[in-house]
């Protein structure tokens, strides 16, 4: 398994195992992961009904490329030793993972920061869409500026 | 030139991918929108509002003045959502 990879996926991943494949050589020291969930608590499109599933759509081709350039990002700010960005498409119900994030670094500081920037530019850069499925009928879930604004706080100068 | 569509993009104009071939003049991103606007009611739908459209020239995020000469595939989508 390379040590810097990204993934689009229609299955499940397995964390532990994303996790184990970034640690067990001596010169790690730190691994962080973030892993993000399909939610149910709320309607984000004004449409009324229990939220029965996300559909991911995605631009293949330029998703893998905007993540790779993401990570290439990441790595000219930290000393990384490793990271993963594995992200689904399709169909994703409440409780069941959408995202995973995992870097790895001597030290803890740069494997969190590089996990944040990651997910907070993953979120406003990659090309996935989310539609809503309710009962009530479907629709996008529209951007948000609070996640244009966390990205923006890594902007330079 | 292959011009790609996602999300409501997509659904409005009906489909997700076409091989166009846009006048000399066409010459940007912002160009583009406007000629294939005029293609039929669901393209002038997708674009009645320019400024909630992005668009990406080969696979890389692209500003509406980009020129769009020599570039093989160009796709329109809304503001990203994923994560």
């Amino acid at each position: 398994m390379r040590a810097f990879d990204v993934r689009v996926q229609a299955d499940p991943f397995d964390i532990a195992d994303e996790i184990a494949a970034m640690s067990g050589t001596g010169d790690v020291g730190a691994v962080v992961s973030f892993t993000g969930y399909c939610r149910a608590d709320k309607s984000e499109t004004g449409i009324d009904g229990a939220l029965a599933a996300l559909v991911l759509e995605h631009y293949p081709g330029m998703a893998e490329a905007e993540m790779e350039r993401l990570m290439d990002e990441a790595r000219t700010r930290w000393p990384l030793l490793g990271a993963r960005i594995i992200h689904r498409h399709g169909r994703i119900v409440p409780g069941e993972q959408i995202v995973l994030v995992v870097t790895s670094s001597a030290h803890r500081d740069a494997a969190f920061a590089a996990a944040s920037f990651l997910m907070d530019w993953l979120k406003t850069n990659a090309p996935f869409w989310k539609k809503e499925e309710r009962a009530g009928g479907g629709d996008w879930v529209a951007a948000k500026d609070s996640d244009t604004d966390a990205a923006l706080r890594w902007t330079k100068g | 030139m292959k011009v790609l569509y996602f999300a409501w993009l997509r659904e409005r104009v009906g489909h997700g991918e076409e091989n166009v071939s846009p006048p000399e003049e066409v010459r940007t991103i912002a160009d583009l929108a406007r000629w294939l606007a005029t293609l039929s009611a669901g393209h002038a739908h997708a674009f009645e509002n320019p400024a909630v459209v992005r668009a990406a020239l080969d696979h890389r995020h692209a500003k509406p003045d980009a020129a769009i000469a020599g570039v093989r595939e160009v796709a329109f989508f809304p503001p990203m959502t994923g994560g």
